[in-house]
């Protein structure tokens, strides 16, 4: 530990000088810091090339090490279910989960089925996968909640498209590079997916609030009629995902609506899977006319 | 040119696959540059806060600039303290370090997003909690390389 006291500046006029003329360096810093900030609020994709190059240059890294990750994970896995249970119980545990999601999964598919069925001839295509890949890094220790997916636009990612796993939607694409995509979690607070309740199809947002869990607003405000144990699914409004993913289960009640546990949860999945926009010409009909509204708004 | 190097890996750990729901990863580019700067106070510029802070919003995913800023801020608090203080010991190091790990992390969070984090602001407690333990193993390390770096 080198005491400060040798930089005290004395009576000496230059020394004075060149201590003003490091702090003014500094703040110098801070300010333009700040003015990048503000330039990252008003365009918040503006320094994607930045973080793109980032996420590309670590990419080899990141996806090798994810490859031993996955194996020491499931190596602790298992030593826990020895020492858990000293039987398979951790497996069947996982299996009931499987089941238990997929009979939800179903439920929620029938009561689309009916729906369509009710509006009759109006067929919406099954939407097939464009890619599968694992996630091989997360904003671990920012507030914002961002994975890196091991894919990008060599196979065909855009920005927006849904990325799901087996248990439930992980999110969507935000940002893409040639061979990385970074991944907006359901759970970030800037994240606003339209659901539904599985039983009901009763409207709801659900907004990210940063610790795996989702704020549920009911459409209807004023009426709460969430109780634990309620399934969210994606109800396809907004045309960006397709109806019928499992979203979140309701866990606690509040004032106003719920709050939900995210059902994917990315630390655990191990493969995601890149979904079309559910609704691609619904979605560009809405950028033209937000465009031109935009373009209105600023001419008159 | 090993300081800063190190202070770059300390913020490219955000690559490793370590993908969790909850901040919880401690801000290693920070704590590698405050044990740098503590240790060896006149090493860096007061203005080095900024480029470090510039390679730490690449990797970090928080709002391009808020580690630029942050980490300025505190590196003209620090020197402000410097020449304030009379002594300096090891424990008022980690004491420094911790305040300043805790305006930094949170700060970043309310930048993220102001009205709705203030109230969730307890969602840090583990990160923060982490992050003052870790400290002095990353100044013991940080002391280290300090050490054969002046001997090679």
């Amino acid at each position: 530990m080198a005491p400060p006291n040798n930089r005290r500046p004395g009576f000496s006029k230059r020394a004075q000088y060149s201590i003003f003329a490091s702090y003014l360096l500094g703040i110098l810093g801070a300010i333009l810091g700040l003015l990048l900030l503000l330039i990252s609020f008003i365009d918040p994709q503006g320094f994607s090339a930045l973080r793109t190059i980032g996420a590309e240059t670590m990419a080899p890294v990141s996806k090798s090490l994810s490859e031993i990750g996955g194996a020491t994970g499931s190596a602790g896995y298992e030593i826990s279910a020895y020492f858990n249970a000293a039987s398979k119980n951790a497996a069947m545990q996982q299996e009931l989960e499987q089941n238990r999601i997929e009979i939800l999964e179903a439920r929620a598919l029938r009561q689309e089925n009916e729906r369509l069925k009710r509006l009759l001839k109006l067929n919406e295509e099954e939407p097939d996968s464009i890619a599968m890949a694992r996630l091989i890094s997360s904003t671990a220790s920012s507030s914002r909640r961002i994975a890196t997916l091991g894919v990008g636009s060599n196979s065909g990612l855009e920005p927006g498209q849904p990325v799901r796993s087996p248990e439930g939607l992980v999110g969507r694409i935000l940002e893409t590079g040639p061979t990385t995509a970074r991944v907006l979690l359901v759970s970030d607070g800037k994240n606003v997916t339209p659901v539904q309740r599985a039983s009901d199809s009763l409207p709801a947002f659900a907004t990210g609030r940063g610790d795996g869990t989702v704020d549920i607003q009911p459409i209807n405000i004023g009426s709460n009629p969430f109780k634990g144990g309620d399934l969210m699914i994606t109800s396809g409004s907004g045309g960006l995902y397709s109806p019928g993913i499992p979203v979140a289960v309701v866990i606690r009640k509040t004032e106003t609506g719920a709050i939900g546990r995210v059902l994917a949860n990315p630390a655990k999945v191990s493969h995601a899977i890149v979904q079309p926009i559910f609704q691609a010409e619904t979605m560009r009909q809405i950028e033209k006319t937000a465009a031109t509204v935009l373009k209105q708004g600023t001419g008159e | 040119m090993i300081p800063s190097l190190t202070v770059v890996i300390g913020s490219m750990i955000t690559a490793l696959p370590i993908i969790t729901d909850y901040p919880i990863l401690p801000p290693l580019g920070l704590l590698v540059l405050l044990a740098w700067r503590l240790i060896r106070p006149s090493y860096w510029p007061v203005w080095a806060g900024f480029p470090f802070g510039l390679i730490d919003d690449i990797f970090s995913g928080q709002p391009f600039g808020s580690a630029a800023f942050l980490w300025s801020v505190i590196f003209i608090l620090l020197e402000t303290v410097d020449r304030k203080a009379v002594r300096r010991d090891y424990w008022q190091d980690w004491l420094i370090a911790s305040i300043a790990m805790i305006i930094v992390l949170i700060s970043g969070m309310l930048i993220v997003d102001f009205q709705s984090n203030l109230l969730r602001v307890d969602l840090l407690v583990p990160q923060i909690l982490i992050s003052i333990l870790l400290y002095p193993f990353v100044a013991r390390l940080i002391g280290a390389i300090d050490n054969w770096r002046v001997a090679s």
